[in-house]
């Protein structure tokens, strides 16, 4: 059964519409990607599934998105619990201008989650563990997160969106910003992840997309041309524009 | 084939032109740092002497008998002008010769009216005082003052100066007799003002601004941060909200006595305020100054950048919270500069203050928000506007020490955005 369930989704900005029906369905404990050239909608439509969209001026969603029987766009569904445990990982890593420690015991913090200091100690410890960054921090922890590199910053992106304990983690394009080392230990890290997390992640690399998701959805002008298994999408796409676009013929 | 060269004239006019135009630059800023530096000079050359104050020294005897006190009978229940009686009676018997009653009231003129104050205290705090002698060092008059720092040339003709031959004389005895000094000025610094020169003080005037300044600030600074707060982050961007950016921003514009005309008709009028009272004055102030603290703290919020928003969003951080935890508090520097450069403005202003009644002449201190104040820069137009000698000097110095204090104001600002600004 999956995870996440969305049936026809349209989206507007004001009057430009950005997604025409969409429908997809995100298996549990999986990596998910979304490709497709820029514009297509795929970043659009991974911030309907934490109603991050709500936040924009102008825009409207229309259509069901159901996560394991919720249907996360009704009115009596809070956003500020649906966020908690569906977590978000941006394309530029965006840590708060404080300390590693408080990057991470943010989210728990302001969702009431430890009610001790040791306790809070202990879940960003195993956050950080989990995001493979502990070894790297733990002697100066009370450093500000935005002293790390580039890399690091997205690993703490990813520990503070891990501490508070989501189901869901939507990764947004996570490595654009990142060079190719630091790229490969984030892949690495999602492959790690997916044992505890369903992971829906866009991105703009194939050959990401290839190397890390078990699933595939190619967007392309709001509309989902084609989605399956990422073997069989990369090996024998049965849309000619996913043809194409998998050999890089466009986009 | 292209041209590599080019043409050298066309090439040498440019750089001309680019040299040009740096002079024009550096002349502009050069005219500017003088024009600052001449008035900075000239302040200071008279406002130094406003710190400064000449004393006489009187050899006064404190009997009962010159005190007009019964034997038995309390001193300290005298009143002053029986103390003053004693100065001029000693500084009388300093000259005996001049005997004339006009003479004498030229004498006594040299030493400022208030001379018996300054004995009584002595006497208060010292009782054992009463039948000894003792040398006392009392305030010279303005007239004196203004002739021991130069303000007063011998070569005038003698009617169109203050003091008269015979008070010349007597002022260069006593300075050869070494009874003449100069010293700081406390009395400006511990004093409210008067209407005798020598013992105007500036102190009234300074915790007048003080007192206005905080009820300003406890006005404006939370009204201005929370609509700014209201404008940037929750409101829903539309016609409204431009109609009340583009008014704000004109409001930042309206000449300072307009607000106050609205203080004078909200809170005199309407509200039934007192006049002349720090509060009030503090919020004719807040009026004048809420349109600068909401665009300032507008441009510090929008600052921020909207991955904070969203990282905090996405963590499920309410509105509320994402702005109190993060936004806000990132955007403080810029908000308490902006805060501190409108204080600065409201420190200065006058125009507005004379409206709600702020023009009075206070002598006392004040002693809490209500009660009536003069401010720095009313207490300086109000000198300015004295005839007497001795003013012009106080005028000076009040205003080298507003601009002192505006001074301190601009640097704290910078010093505060140096420190708590936050980098990416």
């Amino acid at each position: 059964m999956s995870k996440i369930s969305a049936q026809n989704i349209n989206v507007f900005y004001g009057a430009k519409q950005a997604l025409f029906d969409v429908s997809i369905e995100v298996p549990a404990n999986s990596v998910t990607a979304f490709i497709g050239p820029s514009g297509c909608g795929k970043s659009t439509f991974l911030r309907c599934m934490n109603r991050m969209n709500d936040t924009i001026e102008g825009c409207r969603v229309d259509g069901r998105i159901v996560i394991d029987d919720i249907d996360i766009n009704s009115s009596e569904q809070d956003v500020v619990q649906l966020r908690s445990w569906v977590g978000m990982v941006f394309q530029k890593p965006n840590p708060f201008p404080k300390s590693i420690y408080d990057n991470v015991a943010y989210g728990p913090r302001i969702h009431h989650m430890a009610s001790t200091k040791s306790d809070m100690d202990a879940i960003v410890e195993q956050s950080l563990k989990k995001a493979g960054l502990f070894d790297e921090v733990k002697d100066r922890l009370l450093e500000s997160g935005t002293s790390l590199s580039g890399g690091q910053q997205q690993r703490l992106c990813i520990a503070r969106t891990i501490a508070v304990n989501p189901e869901i983690i939507l990764m947004d394009e996570p490595c654009s910003a990142l060079d190719p080392i630091a790229t490969a230990r984030i892949e690495e890290l999602i492959s790690d992840l997916r044992e505890n997390f369903t992971i829906v992640i866009v991105t703009h690399s194939m050959q990401q997309a290839a190397r890390v998701s078990s699933q595939t959805c190619f967007f392309h002008l709001g509309k989902v041309i084609e989605s399956g298994t990422t073997s069989q999408l990369f090996t024998s796409p049965t849309h000619q524009q996913t043809q194409d676009y998998i050999t890089g013929r466009y986009g | 084939m292209s041209n590599r060269t080019g043409n050298p004239l066309i090439h040498q006019k440019r750089m001309r032109a680019e040299k040009r135009f740096r002079r024009y630059g550096q002349c502009a800023l050069g005219l500017a740092v003088l024009i600052l530096l001449v008035l900075l000079a000239s302040l200071t050359a008279r406002g130094y002497q406003g710190f400064m104050q000449t004393e006489i020294k009187l050899t006064v005897t404190f009997d009962t008998a010159s005190l007009g006190v019964e034997a038995g009978q309390d001193a300290s229940n005298l009143s002053p002008s029986s103390y003053q009686q004693l100065a001029k009676t000693t500084l009388k018997n300093l000259f005996p010769d001049v005997t004339e009653r006009s003479d004498q009231k030229d004498l006594t003129s040299l030493i400022s009216s208030d001379s018996g104050a300054q004995l009584k205290e002595l006497l208060d705090k010292n009782p054992s005082l009463l039948t000894q002698t003792k040398d006392v060092w009392v305030i010279a008059s303005g007239k004196a003052d203004l002739f021991f720092k130069g303000g007063i040339s011998e070569k005038t003709t003698e009617s169109d100066r203050v003091l008269n031959d015979r008070q010349l004389f007597w002022l260069k005895m006593l300075e050869s007799k070494g009874s003449v000094r100069t010293v700081f000025n406390t009395t400006f610094f511990t004093q409210g003002d008067s209407r005798v020169a020598e013992q105007a003080g500036f102190l009234g005037a300074m915790m007048g601004s003080a007192l206005t300044l905080i009820s300003c600030l406890l006005v404006v600074f939370p009204l201005g941060v929370m609509t700014a707060v209201y404008l940037e982050e929750f409101a829903r961007k539309g016609r409204w909200v431009d109609l009340i950016e583009v008014n704000i921003n004109n409001l930042a514009a309206v000449p300072s006595i307009v607000f106050g005309l609205l203080g004078l008709a909200v809170y005199i009028n309407v509200l039934g305020m007192p006049r002349s009272a720090a509060i009030v004055g503090g919020m004719t102030l807040a009026l004048m100054i809420l349109p600068v603290i909401i665009i300032t703290t507008r441009v510090a919020l929008a600052s921020i950048p909207g991955s904070i928003r969203q990282a905090a969003r996405a963590l499920g951080a309410t509105p509320v919270q994402v702005v109190w935890h993060h936004v806000l508090p990132l955007a403080m520097p810029g908000v308490m500069t902006g805060t501190i450069l409108g204080m600065a403005r409201a420190i200065g202003e006058t125009a507005p203050l004379l409206m709600i009644g702020m023009v009075a002449f206070v002598v006392d201190l004040p002693t809490g928000f209500t009660s009536p104040v003069s401010v720095m820069p009313v207490q300086i137009y109000l000198w300015a506007g004295t005839p007497e000698a001795g003013y012009a000097e106080k005028t000076a110095a009040g205003i080298l020490v507003l601009l002192m204090l505006l001074l301190a104001m601009n640097a704290l600002a910078i010093f505060l955005r140096k420190r708590f600004e936050v980098r990416w």
